[in-house]
């Protein structure tokens, strides 16, 4: 168990790093690409187009959280 | 040898050469402060390692998955990592975050090699083998993936293998010839660019892939074909230096000199 943990967490500190917020970014843009693929909203160039705009969207709104202002503890 | 195996060899050179730059660090901490004999052998250890890693995965990753999974599997782990570099290069030169310090590192690695005490008799430093082991070994993973992922969409994984070779060559050459942590190189700048390229080529490739879940398995078409590549790379690239300027913090503002813009910050 011990050595399962261990090997979970290099993958884990591998892939997703100190920050969590860009992988859920990648998964969430392709995400939203498989959607409108599935719902057949545009061609290839179109689809390839809002793929490209989705993960500059949601890297843009990860950076916008590490930059939030922290509120001050009481 | 034409432009796209140029482009290939640059980058896997450069991706490796920064990732090498951090892991030689924690090889001549431990090598100065504890014994060069273990340090070096952990260091031989992990590259072997590596290298295994980097055969099996290239052929079990070819052999088992259809291109446009290929695209989608590979593509999407580089966009995370190009985008966590990226995201750390803005960060850093907007000043937000602290500039990545190779002088800084090696004293905190002298540290905790001072700390764990003498190494017993002759043999085997069992604390330095595990140090240099590790930061190579985990420093290299990354490297492993990018010379995989770049060689296979060229089909030219000899000329991602000498890319990355050399620059390990390269690195040590420097090294052995300073005697002293490379603090000099511009890593963070080196970062920035790594960071852009993985970014460009993950968003390339990941989209492309995501075509494995249609009828047929086909990948999506980029206008432009692999032109986008390119278009995808100066976009990123105007895109972060828009991010840079949004969010510079004020006492970043105020602290650059009006002649330094925030790449040369990063080439410090």
């Amino acid at each position: 168990m011990k050595y399962l943990k261990a090997f979970g967490q290099f993958w884990y500190d591998f892939i997703i790093g100190d920050d969590w917020k860009i992988a859920v970014a990648v998964v969430l843009a392709l995400g939203v690409l498989l959607i409108a693929l599935k719902a057949k909203l545009f061609g290839d160039h179109g689809l390839a187009i809002l793929g490209g705009v989705a993960i500059v969207v949601f890297f843009a709104l990860s950076l916008a959280i590490d930059v939030r202002p922290k509120k001050p503890k009481p | 040898m034409s432009a796209a195996s140029w482009g290939l060899l640059i980058a896997t050179f450069a991706a490796c050469f920064v990732e090498m730059v951090e892991a030689t660090t924690i090889v001549m901490a431990m090598g100065f402060t504890r014994g060069w004999r273990s340090a070096m052998i952990g260091m031989g250890a992990a590259l072997a390692a590596l290298a295994v890693v980097t055969a099996i995965a290239g052929y079990a990753l070819t052999t088992w998955l259809p291109e446009s999974a290929l695209q989608l599997a590979i593509g999407g782990l580089l966009l995370i990592f190009g985008l966590q570099w990226l995201r750390k290069a803005i960060l850093r030169a907007s000043g937000r975050k602290a500039m990545h310090d190779e002088d800084q590192i090696y004293l905190d690695e002298v540290e905790s090699a001072r700390a764990a005490g003498a190494a017993s008799g002759n043999g085997l430093d069992l604390f330095s083998f595990m140090v240099s082991f590790k930061g190579v070994f985990l420093e290299g993973m990354e490297v492993v993936f990018i010379v995989i992922t770049f060689g296979l969409n060229a089909k030219n994984v000899p000329i991602a293998i000498v890319g990355a070779a050399a620059a390990v060559i390269t690195v040590l050459g420097v090294a052995v010839a300073l005697r002293r942590p490379l603090a000099m190189i511009p890593e963070n700048l080196l970062k920035y660019g790594v960071g852009l390229m993985l970014a460009s080529f993950g968003t390339y490739w990941a989209v492309e892939g995501i075509g494995i879940f249609r009828i047929g398995r086909q990948s999506l078409e980029w206008p432009g074909q692999d032109a986008a590549i390119l278009g995808l790379i100066v976009i990123w690239f105007l895109l972060s230096r828009v991010f840079i300027s949004a969010l510079r913090a004020p006492e970043a503002r105020s602290a650059t000199t009006s002649n330094s813009t925030p790449v040369q910050e990063l080439a410090k």
